[in-house]
Formats: structure tokens, sequence, C-alpha cells
């Protein structure tokens, strides 16, 4: 089937031809970084994570939700969400694919990188996301590609899959849940620690997962000659509605505890990231953002007229996917740093050569979406 | 820096046992008990010096004792084990550190506290914790503790993933984010330099202890504002000084039993 991915149109092409552009630009910086080491980053002492990590924290989310779909139609036998099924099994393959390059740009020493095999430690978190990413990586693959391949055949999916597409539905809720366990489980950072991560990780990521998805069937049907139903688009639109409200519910109740108790220690954090601390206040106006955009979002999305109209649904989604890649992909990260267990509040930067690599990784999880969406129409048009 | 007569009738004492059971390994040999008192009645004796050993090493810290903008314990130790000067905030990469009461212990600060406090410069280092969350979290256990207590680094298999600095609660430890070589002022070829992409921390000197020496920063603090032993042996420096009335940890409510104590 991959060679349907070789043909298209000319707009495919000029589109293929800007990912590999953005990835090679990626990689070159990546060269200089493997040179010069991670300081070509704007990483530091006291912030030791930046872009990559909350990048990959990010991307878990957008992987995990492919369970939205698998979960309604395979459990559920809700038929409208048949046709789109693979589409999230591919993006959920994309993602991680992206989550392990960014983990693996992120590492000092990328040669030794094979020391997580060779000296497994079942005490580390990192150790079970390494193994529950990789799984989740192959169950999405194996699952998607068999089923896309029966289709093609227009036969049903071998009686094997099944089992591995029920397995696929708990593991998505793992990946998840490991990736919050690196931040919840740390004693000395405040932030992160607290029971409501994994939970709050997982609300954002079925917001922000099915909102992509559902700019990719607008996209789809636009230029890809794929309807995948208004049925289908309405519901996912609906789980985001939901899944965004939990989300917002989750941290209006962490900001609740910290201010109503007054633990400085609790406080001090949330301050940073919302308003800023000593006059550092970039990350609280990316935050202002963020809020204002959710908030904006959840109101286009909850009122039912403006839901069901598809220009202002493709808005929310866009809002609901920026608001949550701030929160996630920006914000999350850095502010467990800050103040340092030392109390300073050091600033971070992302540096040019940073956010080259990292523009670098997306495009080649978007070229690997694009490809996998090309068989998939391609497949599905009989082309 | 001469040793004092009770760290020369220590290393007598390990030495002296050392000649008596030569093949024994340190580990049984800290489960012996330390044997400082066996050195009271036996002549030094020649040949190399024995290794330092206990059942958990500790250091005891009076802040007090230092003299203000001395900095002594931080260039033995950084000359000691060829930590670069990067001369930044972003790259910097430090084993010991001075810092404020009112940083190093916020529970303990108010607005109130004397200025004989508040000035004072607190040295902070590795607290080569009872339950470090360093170890927990590393995905290759390339930082491990021993049975003594010594939080180490193997830089051999660290692969600069920093889970570890999240980890540690006290900012103990330190990122080469660039090749550290050209930034050592002047380097010891008795101990490694480190690569770019691996990350650092204080040792305790192990290397000296294998030796039979005191660690740096112990022997280079004229005040002897700092203080190094056993925390098992009630004879130890350490456990003397933290007899004398109330030590303080940092963080001690996040369980991780740190190993360093400040007498304020």
């Amino acid at each position: 089937m991959l060679e349907k991915a070789l043909k298209g149109s000319r707009g495919y092409g000029i589109w293929v031809a800007f990912l590999l552009l953005l990835v090679a630009i990626g990689f070159f910086f990546y060269l200089k970084q493997l040179d010069y080491g991670l300081g070509i980053t704007g990483m530091s002492r006291d912030v030791s994570w930046g872009l990559y990590i909350a990048q990959f924290t990010f991307l878990v989310g957008i992987a995990a939700s492919a369970v939205m779909l698998v979960l309604p139609y395979y459990l559920h036998d809700f038929k409208a969400f048949g046709k789109i099924t693979i589409l999230g099994e591919f993006l959920a393959v994309s993602a991680v694919t992206m989550c392990v390059t960014f983990v693996f740009v992120d590492l000092g020493r990328p040669d030794r990188a094979v020391n997580l095999i060779l000296y497994p430690s079942p005490r580390s978190v990192l150790f079970w996301d390494v193994i529950v990413l990789n799984g989740y990586l192959l169950l999405n693959i194996i699952t998607g590609w068999t089923v896309l391949e029966s289709d093609k055949k227009g036969i049903p999916p071998p009686a094997w899959v099944k089992p591995l597409i029920y397995l696929s539905i708990p593991w998505a809720i793992s990946i998840h849940t490991v990736t919050a366990f690196i931040y919840s489980g740390l004693p000395g950072r405040g932030f992160w620690l607290t029971a409501i991560m994994a939970p709050r990780f997982l609300a954002s990521a079925f917001a922000s997962g099915p909102a992509l998805l559902i700019l990719f069937c607008l996209i789809l049907r636009r230029f890809g000659r794929f309807d995948a139903g208004e049925k289908a688009i309405q519901t996912l639109a609906k789980i985001v509605t939901y899944a965004l409200a939990t989300s917002i519910f989750f941290v209006l109740v962490e900001i609740f505890t910290a201010f109503y108790s007054q633990v400085p220690g609790h406080m001090q954090h949330l301050k940073y990231l919302f308003a800023g601390l000593e006059g550092h206040n970039t990350i609280s106006h990316w935050m202002t953002v963020s809020a204002l955009t959710a908030l904006a979002a959840l109101a286009l999305l909850i009122i039912p007229r403006t839901r069901q109209k598809e220009p202002l649904l493709a808005l929310a989604c866009c809002g609901v996917f920026l608001s949550l890649w701030i929160e996630k992909g920006l914000g999350l990260v850095v502010t467990g740093f800050v103040p340092s267990p030392l109390e300073r509040i050091a600033d971070y930067t992302p540096t040019g050569p940073e956010i080259a690599i990292t523009t670098g990784v997306w495009a080649m999880g978007l070229l690997l979406i694009t490809i996998f969406y090309k068989i998939f129409v391609s497949v599905r048009n009989d082309e | 820096m001469a040793p004092t007569r009770r760290e020369f009738l220590k290393i007598a004492g390990f030495s002296a046992v050392g000649l008596v059971i030569p093949v024994l390994p340190s580990r049984s040999l800290a489960q012996t008990g330390t044997p400082a008192a066996g050195g009271l009645s036996s002549p030094a004796a020649p040949g190399p010096l024995q290794a330092l050993t206990a059942k958990r090493w500790a250091m005891t810290v009076e802040p007090k004792k230092c003299r203000p903008g001395c900095t002594d314990c931080i260039t033995a130790c950084h000359l000691e084990h060829n930590v670069p000067d990067f001369g930044n905030p972003k790259d910097d990469v430090h084993w010991i550190g001075l810092e404020k009461v009112a940083h190093v212990f916020p529970a303990e600060a108010h607005p109130r506290l004397s200025e004989s406090i508040t000035l004072l410069p607190v040295p902070v280092l590795c607290n080569h914790c009872e339950n470090p969350p360093c170890v927990r979290v590393c995905p290759t256990q390339a930082t491990f503790k021993r049975p003594d207590g010594i939080v180490m680094m193997d830089y051999h298999r660290c692969i600069g993933c920093r889970f570890c600095m999240a980890a540690c609660p006290y900012g103990s430890r330190s990122m080469n984010y660039r090749d550290p070589r050209p930034f050592i002022r002047k380097i010891n070829p008795a101990f490694p330099t480190r690569t770019k992409g691996v990350v650092e921390k204080c040792n305790f000197c192990e290397e000296r202890l294998a030796r039979g020496i005191l660690p740096a920063c112990v022997i280079a603090c004229k005040d002897k504002a700092l203080a190094f032993g056993d925390l098992e042996d009630p004879r130890s420096d350490v456990r003397l000084i933290l007899d004398k009335g109330l030590s303080l940890r940092r963080r001690p409510e996040l369980g991780t039993g740190p190993q360093v104590y400040y007498i304020l």
C-alpha cells in the first residue's frame, strides 16, 4: 500500500516537499546540537527540561486520544466512527513517533540511549514510559495497518486483531498516566506533586486530540475527497466539549487548593504561571492567551448552534489545540522548575536552534500523518 | 593541609586493621565498626594509607564558623574534581555553593530573623540522601547509592536525560550543557574530567576516602565549619557535633533523609 503515498496532486507534492525542508533544517540544527551540546538550547541548571520534553508530554496526549474513537466504535458499536478509527490510530502512530524523537533529541548522550535497555531500571518511571510508549506504537501500527489492508481487499479484518484493539484501549490510558507519573512522583517539585496530574493529562488529551482529528477530517473533506460524515464530526465535537470542560475544571481545582489553603509552596508556582513572579512574566502572558482561548472555545462548543456550524467548530478546535498546547507544551514543564529548589527564578527562553529542531520533529510527524492519510484516502477511494 | 590529631589516629587505626586483615573487603570492614581506638595503642603503620570506611557517611556544617567572603571549600572541591567554570548561570556546573539561610531553610525563615543569621553564607551540596529520589528515577542506574550511604554517579553510563535533576529537591545536580574541558582552570590528572551531556554532583570525595583522606572541602576549611564522619560511630566528629545541640536538615518533610546536618 505504501506506493500510494508516492503519487499525488501538485499541492500534495508541494506540501510534502515543504515538510521535508523543515525536517532537513531541524536535522541540520540537531547536528549542531550534537556538536555543541544541549547548551545550544535555552535550558539551564535551574530549568533543566524545556521545549523538547514539553512537546513530548503534549504529544503523548494526542497519541492517547485515539482511544476516543476506538472505544465507542469497538466497545459500543458506534458505527459513525467506523470510517475514521484508522485515522485515530494513524494519528497515534505519528504522535508516539514524535514523542520518542523528542525524548531522543533531549538526551545529553544520545549515543548511550541503548543503556535504557542494557540496564533496565523498573524503579524509574521513565523505564515504564519507554515500555508503554513503544508498546502503544506497535499496537497501533499493527491494528491500523491490518484493518486498512483488509479494507483494501474488501474483506473483514482478521479475528486476531480484535484482542489487540481491545488491549489498545487501556494501553492508551496507561501511556498518559505513566507520563504524568514522571512529574507527579517527584518529592521536591510542588507544582507537579499532585494526584490530579494524571486525570488532568487525560482530560486535556481527550480535548486536544479529538480537536485535531476534527480539523484533519475537515481538511480531508476539502482536499482529500474523503467525508468522515456529519455525525462522526459532531460526536467528536461533543467529546471535545466535555473533555475541555473537565480539563478546565481540573485546573480550577488545583488553583482552589493552592490559594484557599494559602500554602506558599503551592501558590508560588501557580502565581508564576498565571501572573509572573518578580517581573518574570513571559510564561504568564502565554497562559493568559491559553486561558482566554480555552474559555472562548468552550463557549463556542457548548452552544449547539455554534458547535454545529462548521467554520465556527473549526475555529473552536483551533482554539482548543492552541490553548492546550500552550498549557502542556509550554507552561506545565517549565513552571515545575520555577522557582528552583533554592528559590531562584530563572527565565527560560527557547533558542533559535531549539525551535528549529522542535519544528523539524513536528514536521516529521506531520509528514507521517500526511503519508498515512494519503494512503488511507487512496484505499478508501479505490484509486 | 596537615590532618588533625584525631584524623591521624583514625587513619592509623585503619592502617593497623589493614595490616592484620589485608584481604578483607571494605564492606565487611565497615561492619566490624570503626576501629579508630585501635590506633591509640599501635604506632603509625608504614605503607599506603588504608581506605576510610563507615556504615553511614555524613557531614555537619556550622555556617556560623564561616569567615565572610571565604570560598575555600568550593575552590578546593572544584579543583580536586575538575569542575568547570563557565562563568554564566545558564551553563553553570558546581558541586558546592553558598546560599542564604532563607533559601536553604525557607520553612525556618521569617522577617525578624537576626542579621547574624540571614547574612550567613550556607554551604550547600549533595545531601547523600538515605532515600534518594535521584536514584529512584534514574532509568539506567547511572546514579546509585553505596552501602555506606554515598550517592554516586557513573559518568560512563549517564545518558543525560536529566530526570535526576528534576527529582533532586535540593538543586544539587549540574548538567554539562557544553564540553567542560576547556573551562577547567587546572586539570587534576588524578580525577576524571566529564564529557558534555552528562550530569554530575558532589561525591563526598569517595576517591579520597578510598585513599584514606578526608573530603577536600573538610580539609580546606580553616575554620572547621565542616566535619565529616561515620554517623553510626558515636565517637565520630559528626556525632560529637550533633550531640551538642539542635541541628537542621534541608526539607526533611520530603522523606529523603538528607545526611548533611546544619548547626545554626
